[in-house]
């Protein structure tokens, strides 16, 4: 993680801790806390969008031209909710290699 | 220069509070502070303070509602005392972490049970860790300079953390005193508004209070922790401009016939003026008795404690607050080790005593001299004793 995830040393903490840019949440990296990603099957997904509905940080939010739904890494947690509630069973979780 | 008049305390702090032109001041009436909030409303109803008044259903909400109120940029106050003190605790500790320059007179009373509404320090010495700045009184006129220098200090930009200044109650806030009230332009002088570099504000909106991952909470602790400590440059900086001004000097340590003393006591509060009728006694007896108290007790003046203390032989440390089963009262625990390192340091006698509004006499503080004394001679085989604890 760099310094714009907050690994910052003590000398450059912002006073009390403020966040001065508003709407900043939206830089923050949650997907390095992912131990397992979630995998398209292409042959087996049929677009329906319920891992665009279910995902609880909102990264199936993004669509190729041929309509399936990609997964925002820079946020997945890999929480496996779009893999549990996929009614295809088109994803699957796999281990993140390190 | 301001007149002297004849006034409680407790209505010549609210007139202070006045002169520091406070904007918001949200209280909840508890003994003994009641009288320094009741004259605060009484000035805002007649419009003789141009300020919010915020009425509350408790401690718990008025320093929210004050660390709401100093995040905005105005100039804020509070007052409590004892259980009022208590039910703060949650938020005290978010004030300093956050910056907010609150500044609060804390009544000091002993804390239930037995309910008790009358003076000593374990109100306030449960409350060591919070992180606010905290000066002592030791009588009228030093609550009125206190409670002026708190906004100035609180607020400077190098230092931006709230303050409490502690009065004894009752002992301190109920008694009527001579106090030389500063006119408003002196006050003025010293005293500039209050601009802070950030405040909440919906044109320039900015986030107050984020979560501390565990990847950054620690160095923000860090950053708090230095911050403190530096403001002690501040104060030492406005306690000079305020001698210039007022003629009146206030110091970390303060002393009384340190010089040459090879026994000294140690009292924070207005006890010390007890105490200095004792010492002055003792001194007519020819016994080399002199006395330390803290005027800035948060951050921990290491420097000026040292050097008031390193010439004596024994020092008698004098808490009015119990640690249950501890290793001290907590004044006597923390100069215990404040001194550990030292390379000359006296021998560290701690006694309780006034607890819960006991009255400590002259000859009270006689004798816990002659006690210190004693055990120069021979090791006090307890921690701590209790001085005026009837045995039979």
């Amino acid at each position: 993680m760099g310094k714009d995830q907050g690994m910052m040393p003590w000398k450059e903490v912002p006073f009390g801790l403020y966040i001065l840019e508003p709407g900043n949440s939206a830089e923050f990296k949650t997907g390095n806390w992912r131990s397992l990603r979630p995998v398209l099957d292409k042959e087996k997904c049929v677009k329906c969008g319920t891992c665009y509905i279910m995902c609880p940080d909102m990264c199936y939010d993004q669509q190729d031209e041929e309509g399936y739904y990609l997964v925002n890494l820079y946020y997945c947690k890999g929480c496996g909710i779009c893999a549990a509630v996929c009614p295809k069973g088109a994803i699957t979780m796999v281990m993140e290699e390190v | 220069m301001g007149k002297k008049v004849a006034k409680e305390v407790s209505i010549a702090i609210a007139d202070a509070v006045k002169l520091a032109r406070a904007e918001v001041i949200a209280a909840y009436p508890i003994t003994p502070q009641t009288h320094i909030v009741e004259h605060l409303s009484e000035l805002v109803a007649n419009g003789e303070l141009d300020a919010e008044y915020i009425t509350v259903e408790s401690e718990h909400s008025a320093i929210s509602a004050s660390l709401g109120a100093v995040a905005t940029g105005a100039r804020t106050f509070t007052s409590t005392s004892s259980q009022g003190l208590a039910l703060m605790h949650e938020i005290l500790f978010i004030a300093p972490a956050l910056r907010l320059p609150v500044v609060m007179v804390v009544a000091n009373r002993a804390l239930s049970a037995p309910i008790s509404i009358w003076n000593d320090h374990s109100d306030i010495m449960a409350q060591r860790d919070i992180g606010w700045i905290q000066l002592w009184a030791e009588n009228g006129q030093e609550a009125v300079d206190l409670v002026i220098q708190a906004f100035r200090i609180a607020e400077d930009r190098n230092v931006m953390f709230p303050t409490i200044v502690n009065i004894d109650g009752f002992t301190l806030s109920h008694v009527i005193e001579p106090v030389i009230l500063p006119d408003q332009e002196e006050v003025d002088a010293f005293l500039p508004p209050f601009k802070p570099k950030y405040k909440l504000d919906p044109r320039k909106p900015l986030t107050m209070g984020p979560v501390g991952v565990p990847e950054i909470y620690f160095e923000a602790k860090k950053a708090q922790d230095e911050a403190f400590k530096n403001s002690r440059k501040v104060i030492l900086r406005v306690w000079k401009d305020w001698a210039n001004r007022f003629g009146r000097e206030y110091h970390p340590v303060e002393t009384y016939r340190m010089e040459d003393a090879e026994i000294a006591l140690l009292i924070n509060g207005s006890l010390a003026e007890t105490a200095m009728t004792a010492v002055d006694k003792m001194r007519d007896e020819g016994k080399k008795v002199g006395l330390v108290r803290f005027r800035m007790w948060r951050p921990f003046p290491h420097q000026e404690f040292r050097k008031a203390v390193s010439g004596v032989k024994v020092l008698g440390v004098i808490d009015r607050a119990l640690t249950p089963g501890g290793v001290g009262g907590p004044l006597g625990t923390e100069v215990r080790a404040a001194l550990y390192n030292a390379a000359r340091k006296p021998r560290v006698v701690n006694f309780i005593a006034g607890l819960g509004g006991r009255d400590v006499t002259v000859e009270d503080f006689e004798e816990m001299a002659d006690r210190a004394a004693f055990y120069l001679k021979k090791r006090p085989k307890e921690a701590y004793e209790m001085i005026g604890v009837r045995e039979s």
